[in-house]
């Protein structure tokens, strides 16, 4: 089994030029902005000594190329910088916030499974039947509804209408944590569920037609049993490299629906610092994102490795 | 940018055995797809013939009212009528919407030919930068872009196009991979066509229809985009009606007047199905062999 795992530390070594153009693409960000950065950042009303300072600190007075080294020096010692409305080290405010996205996100994929596996299967075991057209219409409804729209929408019904959840915010208590983050957790999962929905389905229906359910139902397997010993086991696995891959579609979303639920996450973070012009917490914000999802591809791989036994990415030679 | 693009519509359709030889008018999905956007667009394109109100002007004496005969829909906290605000939001955010795929498509398409075309190290890099902005989440890039460029209608077309151009491109590639080994294209290379007239009249018309069907899913994400950055405040710049802003201001009179929240939405998911469908039907038109 370990041996199948030889991929790892290659792969790993393929994160490496990404990771490298990530930090390129968060640096460049600050030469995006329009006319001169720090004045641009101040205001209109700083002082030109503060505009001065602001330009030595963020080292714009020197070369392009010297300013970059810097800030991968400054990035392998883990400075990400000082948050300017907080002024305190922008890895400790990250440090604060990620445990919160991490728990909105992992509940969302909790929720997500409870959603699609149940809808999944009712398509896929009677196709063309009306439960089989009514999973197949959520798709084409869910994708188009904006996220955060769909986050108004739920504490409009469940929150503000019926009083069952909390308008916002995030508790003090692990209970707490998961009683004022279900609603959340919820648009995030009925965003993402369509997809899932959709491939699995899909992927049952391939299982279906196999060989061994033939053989299955042959010998005299049916129904529930059917479902869960083969069907199911075997269609779950495309499910968990779809999941992986939405990982970033998650993550993304996360950001918005923290500022519906006034959540406090790395999103609203992110938010809060755009408003506050706050450019390294933006910055370390984006830049910590991207390297995330990157290695959450990497422990897609792993998982789905483990998962099917047919999966050998030790012998794919490109990615 | 998310995998949601990436799903392919044309796996979980339907299993049609034979190949699809209806003319388009008589296809399920485009004629409804294309009738909704032609709705849509005609509400927008006639907002002024169908309210005499102007949606930004604002009557601080007729704030916040229910529906009425005079306003079908209220008015908000600034006495501006809610349905010409709604009607004039869709010619901003479906007009960003169809525009901002245009750079993207085009840029996108043409750097994926290129790439799985001539293969070799003009492909390594061109995709290992589709990597990397791949490894950004959709709205993080988005947001961190706006925020640089400033608010506006352009930045947002320039984000969006740094953006979702990756997309394109790795469709584009795959199909141009598969259509350099096809023997036309070999007969082609062997009649002794350029590559430029190869790629442009030969490999071209055959790859980008998987592109267009894309782009449909793709304006449904570029008007997400939009209302999202309108909803956080980093949008189309106020008083310019738009449906994410609307819906913003509306959340904090949830409890009393929901429908100014609901309506600008319940307006995007109308414009989703309906280039859902439209998306669906040029699937089945342009590669029917897609089609299961």
């Amino acid at each position: 089994m370990l041996t199948r795992l030889k991929f790892v530390p290659m792969r790993l070594l393929q994160v490496v030029p990404v990771a490298f153009g990530v930090t390129l693409v968060v640096f460049f960000m600050v030469h995006l902005i329009p006319g001169d950065p720090a004045e641009s950042l101040l205001g209109a009303q700083a002082t030109p000594e503060r505009v001065a300072a602001l330009r030595q600190q963020m080292g714009l007075d020197q070369p392009l190329a010297r300013q970059y080294w810097h800030f991968l020096d400054d990035l392998l010692h883990g400075n990400l910088g000082q948050s300017y409305t907080y002024h305190t080290p922008v890895l400790s405010l990250i440090g604060e916030r990620l445990p919160v996205t991490l728990l909105l996100v992992a509940y969302a994929i909790l929720l997500i499974l409870v959603i699609s596996i149940p809808l999944s299967i009712l398509a896929a075991s009677r196709p063309g039947k009306l439960g089989d057209h009514a999973v197949r219409v959520i798709p084409l409804v869910g994708l188009g509804m904006p996220q955060f729209w769909v986050g108004v929408m739920l504490l409009l019904v469940l929150a503000v209408g019926t009083g069952w959840f909390p308008v916002g915010g995030y508790g003090d208590t692990f209970a707490e944590h998961l009683w004022y983050l279900f609603l959340p957790a919820l648009t995030m999962a009925i965003s993402l569920s369509p997809i899932i929905i959709r491939s699995l389905r899909s992927s049952m229906l391939n299982v279906l037609e196999s060989d061994y359910v033939a053989t299955a139902r042959s010998k005299g397997a049916g129904g529930r049993a059917l479902f869960v010993g083969h069907v199911l086991r075997n269609s779950v696995i495309p499910a968990v490299s779809i999941i992986g891959v939405n990982v970033s579609y998650l993550v993304g979303g996360s950001l918005v629906i923290e500022k519906v639920f006034a959540i406090p996450g790395l999103g609203s973070m992110m938010i809060e610092s755009i408003f506050a012009r706050d450019f390294p917490s933006v910055q370390a914000v984006a830049l910590f994102v991207a390297i995330f999802v990157v290695l959450v591809g990497v422990l897609t791989d792993v998982v789905y490795t483990l998962l099917d036994p047919r999966v050998d990415l030790t012998r794919r030679s490109e990615t | 940018m998310s995998g949601l693009i990436l799903t392919r519509r044309w796996r979980l359709r339907a299993r049609s055995s034979a190949r699809d030889l209806r003319p388009w008018y008589r296809n399920e999905s485009l004629v409804p797809g294309l009738a909704i956007i032609a709705v849509m667009v005609l509400l927008a394109l006639l907002a002024p013939v169908l309210t005499p109100y102007d949606p930004i002007k604002q009557h601080l004496d007729q704030t916040l009212q229910g529906p009425s005969s005079a306003h079908w829909l209220g008015t908000d906290k600034l006495g501006r009528d809610v349905l010409a605000r709604l009607l004039y939001g869709a010619r901003v955010d479906l007009r960003v919407g169809f525009l901002a795929v245009l750079i993207p498509f085009a840029g996108g398409s043409v750097l994926g030919a290129i790439a799985g075309y001539f293969g070799g190290w003009l492909d390594i890099i061109i995709m290992r930068i589709v990597d990397v902005f791949y490894a950004f989440p959709l709205y993080v890039l988005v947001i961190a872009l706006v925020f640089v460029l400033g608010s506006g209608e352009s930045s947002i077309y320039l984000a969006i196009a740094l953006v979702s151009w990756v997309s394109y491109c790795k469709i584009v590639r795959g199909e141009v991979i598969v259509a350099r080994r096809q023997e036309y294209v070999q007969a082609a290379r062997l009649g002794g066509l350029g590559n430029l007239r190869v790629l442009g009249r030969h490999v071209g018309p055959n790859v980008i229809s998987q592109a267009i069907t894309y782009a449909m899913s793709d304006i449904i994400l570029d008007i997400m985009v939009i209302v999202t950055l309108g909803y956080l405040g980093l949008g189309i710049t106020p008083p310019t009606p738009e449906w994410g802003s609307m819906i913003a201001d509306a959340q904090e009179f949830i409890t009393t007047l929901w429908w100014m929240a609901v309506l600008p939405g319940v307006a995007v998911v109308i414009t989703g199905i309906g280039l859902s469908l439209t998306a669906d039907g040029l699937t089945d038109l342009l590669s029917p062999e897609r089609r299961r």
